[in-house]
């Protein structure tokens, strides 16, 4: 089997003439064009900008301009980041036809790396969802079992990297909307901390949690994706000030002395026999290979899920307040102007969306308020308070990413509760804001991948990447998808 | 503890107009959740002060600069506009002066 | 048995800040541009746009909140304020909920209504776009459609609240005149009211005089004048105290202000209340305003106009004349300060400048800066009256003559030949004159007929054409008389 492409060789390639940046896209649009109607992963794909770009990067590099590491490697693009002139929907009906007149920071900051955009892909309607099945525009398939969903909420940009329509993709994670799918389609996938990234120009579900972090094939590939794109911005008041941690430290590292919290909480009895069994051979192989590894409780992760099943619906409920038919996207006439908007809303927006921003509307209503949504804020204060004392004795936490593999398409859809439980291991680091990644570890018995996620403390991404390579040595997973299509 | 939501109240403040049917099964799907969220009713928090964002950072202003660069040119504000008239957005009457 | 109801007042007053970019984006404060040529994806709530804080707008609020003897929060944050509205783009406003910039403090009033009115809070916020509502009789409830502009969406606003401390609509005038020229004072806002750069609610109730709880509250609006905002409370009073004499409730709602018929009408019937579902604005992080940052604000204070007024009486103003120039625009009381500490006579200098000199601006629609009094012409003007080169009739034209660009006073005097003649030579040729013309009026006033001397100095005055000094001819007349 030949090695399989991924950032770092491509980058060398390029940069000693064995490939050119335009064989790389052209390898990457091939590989959606054979894949595409079998995944759905793309809404948009931007062929003409793509093979521009591409020109354009190796003309660069041949002049001897080097943008850094994504100059020329085509990335994909999950289509809640705003694109200046290239249509950008969430996957919703509601902005259908919408194209923005700015591109969100990440777009500005990975066009000044040189990178080549690929394209936009489909999402769980405004993020809402872990199995993309909640599109407008219909649900992505996973390519290890297309009868299954590849997660979600940022399932296209998985599957990008997955099948090889790109070599790297960004998606955001507000409740493990990057890990989640990550772990279902055998990729990397990584939170960065909160206000690493910008988030100007990401459309939001629930801000205090949205990060937009990168899916990649090894976790070296994720440092360079996110060294282009981290980093303070102006525009984002909640964007961290200073400079971005040194993110390639820990890298070759390996685990010797790494003390390794192993979460109490997420060994539980719902998670499958099979991810149980591949997380636990891979914190032995931890052990053996220098790390100390320790039992770590964390009480208040039980209550997570119910406190942000409140804080992220309510921040929704505001965030999408704006999509009302009024300045852009479309209208449903009414004979006023709170008809018009209620008629818009309800005809553009999805069941799953609409769930959703009632339950937040209720969340923060008079009379609910502090039972609700105010209790929900202080529980997050113990998550964090957790979190914190466990990060005390160790350096970090591992454990499943998802109880499960990938789930067949209409299994959850049914039961919002049951699918919401898919998060339950990711959503503690979306709540206290910390950094986490899923690496793929192995199969399971029906050949689906399984992930493995590793958290760390505010703005531990060295020692988070150096872990997470480690584990991905360890693993060694470099199995592919039947489908993926091979990149030169 | 069954929870007993007003969903048609909710769903007006929400600006979402829904069939009696669709208003039943998201009230039914709300109510099933909120069940489960309100578990974290059942958390001792006294004292505990709520976390709304997760950094510690403060102060994050901008100078009283005006940037010309990312003021949007009048057609390319309206072009997106489901409906215009002359150089305004149109939209159906306010009933409301709220 | 008659009840006496008591009302009470309190007032909400919007400010538009005078700050060069919007409260959280980077667009320009620009009234007078054309319609949606000052937005951009922030301040029109493109999906994806994030606000940013203006730093500036923090400093006038404290500002403000200083001079209205506030504590300034040493924590605060923002707050989204939910509610749909089509020029609310983002259908939340962010505003301040429980944790405004500042808090519990006062404003004195003086005079008749006077007293200390009680400020609950001073929040940031910002401002919406506007609605054109179309069609029907131009009200809203009648229009067709509406057309928005979202340029005024995002300017910097804050919002002052009183206690319900408010007693009469007098008091609440002067209120409004007070707090009007402690914003200008600060330079913060031009605060005008026809423009809609200050706005004033009233909520008011009425209750059993001696009563302790509050009745039902009415929300007034459209008030956009000092007057109509005396006139509409005044008649609100009034109209509770009536429907509640005549067994009747007052309902909780909004009644806008018919400055024409003189009543306030019914608007909107609230529904009980309204439901903000006020949530903690995540997008930002919140304000520590720390001692050193409020003690440069204190710093930065100006003088505030009831201390101006009484520094102005201690110059010899009147206190009507002190409040005159003190509550004027800033470039009036700069003219005033300027020609007072070049040796002008503080009551002269406050008599020309609210009197003449803006009443000959208002004629020609021109504004003191960009006419071409200067603080020297000034000076020199009143000088040349009180010197009695030139008389006070004469003064006004010579004004005329300078505000037209003609040069300084004493030029404008000489070129249009109205420098005052006081030189007893030159006149007792005149008066003799006019003596020998009138010779049976003089033997009246010789005989002791004294109100005649008017007479005499009439005639001299239209025989030199109104340049002879009244008092220099009296005196020479006198002088004849004891002869
Ligand atoms: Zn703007």
């Amino acid at each position: 089997m030949s090695a399989r492409q991924t950032i770092r060789r491509a980058a060398a390639a390029m940069r000693d003439g064995s490939l050119t940046s335009v064989e790389l896209t052209r390898a990457a649009l091939k590989a959606a064009s054979m894949t595409e109607s079998q995944v759905h992963a793309y809404l948009t794909l931007d062929t003409e900008g793509a093979l521009q770009a591409a020109e354009m990067a190796d003309s660069e590099l041949g002049a001897g301009d080097d943008r850094g590491p994504l100059h020329g490697i085509p990335i994909a693009l999950k289509d809640n980041m705003v694109t200046k002139g290239i249509e950008t929907t969430c996957s919703s009906r509601i902005l259908s036809g919408y194209v923005p007149p700015y591109s969100a920071t990440v777009v500005e900051r990975l066009e000044e790396g040189g990178a080549v955009i690929t394209g936009k892909t489909n999402l769980d309607e405004f993020a809402m969802g872990s199995s993309t099945e909640h599109s407008a525009f219909g649900p992505t398939r996973n390519p290890w079992d297309t009868d299954r969903v590849p997660g979600g909420s940022s399932g296209g940009s998985a599957v990008t990297v997955a099948v090889g329509s790109a070599l790297g993709a960004l998606g955001s994670d507000t409740g493990g909307s990057v890990r989640q799918p990550a772990s279902l389609t055998g990729v990397v996938g990584m939170k960065p901390t909160y206000g690493l990234v910008s988030r100007y120009g990401l459309i939001p579900f629930a801000s205090s949690l949205d990060q937009i972090g990168p899916f990649t094939r090894t976790v070296a590939d994720a440092v360079d994706v996110l060294s282009v794109i981290a980093g303070h911005d102006p525009h984002d008041a909640t964007s961290i000030p200073g400079s971005v941690p040194n993110l390639d430290a820990g890298l070759g590292r390996g685990l010797d002395g790494v003390k390794v919290g192993v979460v109490s909480e997420m060994q539980r009895d719902e998670t499958e026999p099979a991810v149980r069994g591949a997380v636990a051979n891979i914190i032995e192989q931890m052990e053996a290979n220098g790390a100390k590894v320790q039992e770590v409780s964390l009480p208040s992760f039980e209550y997570a899920l119910s406190a942000y099943y409140l804080i992220a619906p309510a921040e929704a409920s505001a965030n999408l307040a704006r999509f009302d038919g009024v300045r852009y996207g479309n209208r449903v006439d009414g004979a006023n102007v709170a008809d018009m908007m209620s008629k818009t809303r309800a005809d553009g927006f999805g069941a799953e969306v609409i769930r959703r921003i009632l339950l937040g509307t209720y969340a923060l209503s008079a009379g609910h308020f502090d039972a609700f949504y105010g209790q929900a804020l202080k529980v997050r204060s113990l998550v964090r308070r957790d979190l914190d004392a466990a990060y005390e004795d160790v350096d970090v936490l591992v454990g499943p990413t998802s109880p499960t593999t990938a789930f067949e398409l209409g299994a959850k859809t049914a039961d919002p509760l049951t699918m919401y439980l898919t998060d339950v291991f990711t959503i503690p680091a979306n709540l206290s804001g910390h950094p986490a990644i899923s690496v793929p570890v192995g199969l399971d018995e029906a050949g689906l991948p399984i992930g493995f996620q590793v958290m760390a403390p505010a703005l531990g991404e060295p020692t988070l990447f150096q872990v997470a390579e480690a584990v991905e040595s360890i693993a060694a997973f470099d199995q592919e998808p039947e489908l993926a299509g091979s990149l030169a | 503890m069954p929870i007993d939501i007003d969903i048609a109240h909710v769903a007006r403040l929400a600006r979402i107009e829904l069939s009696d049917a669709e208003l039943a099964e998201h009230g039914r799907h709300c109510a099933d959740i909120l069940e489960h969220a309100a578990k974290v009713q059942a958390l001792d928090t006294e004292g505990i002060q709520p976390t709304s964002h997760p950094l510690p950072l403060v102060n994050a202003f901008r100078d009283d600069v005006v940037t010309p660069g990312r003021v949007l040119a009048r057609d390319v504000v309206l072009d997106q506009a489901p409906a215009v008239e002359d150089v305004y957005f149109r939209v159906p009457p306010a009933l409301e002066d709220e | 048995m008659t009840t006496t109801w008591e009302p009470v007042i309190g007032l909400e007053t919007h400010v538009e800040l005078e700050t060069e970019s919007k409260m959280f984006c980077g667009c320009p404060v620009d009234f007078n541009a054309e319609p949606n040529t000052v937005t951009c994806p922030v301040c029109l709530g493109l999906p994806g746009a994030l606000p940013v804080p203006n730093r500036r707008a923090i400093d006038m609020i404290m500002k403000i909140g200083l001079a209205l003897n506030c504590s300034i929060s040493e924590h605060t944050i923002f707050h989204r304020k939910n509610y749909f509205y089509a020029d609310l783009p983002k259908n939340y406003q962010i505003s301040q909920f429980d944790l405004p910039v500042c808090e519990e403090g006062f404003l004195d009033i003086e005079g008749e209504a006077g007293g200390r009115v009680g400020i609950e809070r001073v929040h940031q916020e910002e401002d919406t776009g506007k609605s054109n509502h179309m069609g029907g009789d131009g009200r809203i409830t009648s229009a067709e459609y509406s057309l928005l502009d979202f340029n005024r969406s995002g300017v910097p606003l804050v919002e002052i609240v009183t206690k319900p401390e408010i007693r009469s609509a007098t008091q609440a005038r002067a209120y409004g005149l007070e707090l009007r020229a402690v914003i200008v004072s600060l330079g913060v806002s031009d605060a005008k009211l026809e423009e809609g750069s200050i706005r004033f609610d009233a909520n008011i109730s009425v209750r059993p005089k001696g009563a302790t709880t509050l009745g039902t509250k009415v929300e007034i609006k459209n008030m956009n004048s000092y007057r109509s905002m005396e006139r509409a409370i005044a008649h609100e009073v009034i109209r509770q105290a009536q429907v509640l004499d005549d067994g009747g409730r007052i309902v909780q709602e909004t009644r806008h202000w018919d400055e024409d018929a003189g009543v306030t009408r019914s608007g909107r019937v609230k529904e009980g209340f309204s439901d903000y579902r006020f949530f903690s604005e995540p997008d930002m992080v919140p304000m520590v305003i720390d001692q050193e940052w409020q003690d440069r604000i204190a710093g930065e204070l100006p003088e505030l106009p009831s201390d101006r007024r009484k520094r102005y009486q201690g110059m010899g103003l009147g206190e009507y004349q002190a409040a005159l120039v003190a509550g004027s625009e800033p470039e009036l009381v700069q003219m005033f300060e300027g020609a007072v500490d070049a040796g002008g006579s503080p009551p002269s200098v406050a008599n020309w400048l609210t009197g003449e000199v803006v009443a000959a601006l208002r004629r020609s629609d021109h504004s003191l800066a960009a006419s071409a009094l200067t603080i020297s012409h000034l000076v020199e003007l009143v000088g040349l009256v009180e010197s009695s080169t030139i008389s006070t009739s004469a003064a006004k034209a010579v004004l005329a003559g300078v505000l037209d660009g003609e040069g300084s006073p004493g030029e404008v005097a000489e070129a249009r030949d109205l420098l005052q003649v006081s030189d007893a030579g030159a006149l007792e040729a005149a008066v003799g004159q006019v003596i020998s013309e009138n010779p049976e009026e003089f033997e009246r006033l010789s005989g002791g007929e004294q109100k005649l001397i008017g007479f005499f100095v009439g005639q001299v005055m239209k025989l030199t054409g109104g340049k002879a000094d009244p008092k220099v001819v009296s005196g020479l007349l006198r002088a004849r008389l004891s002869d």
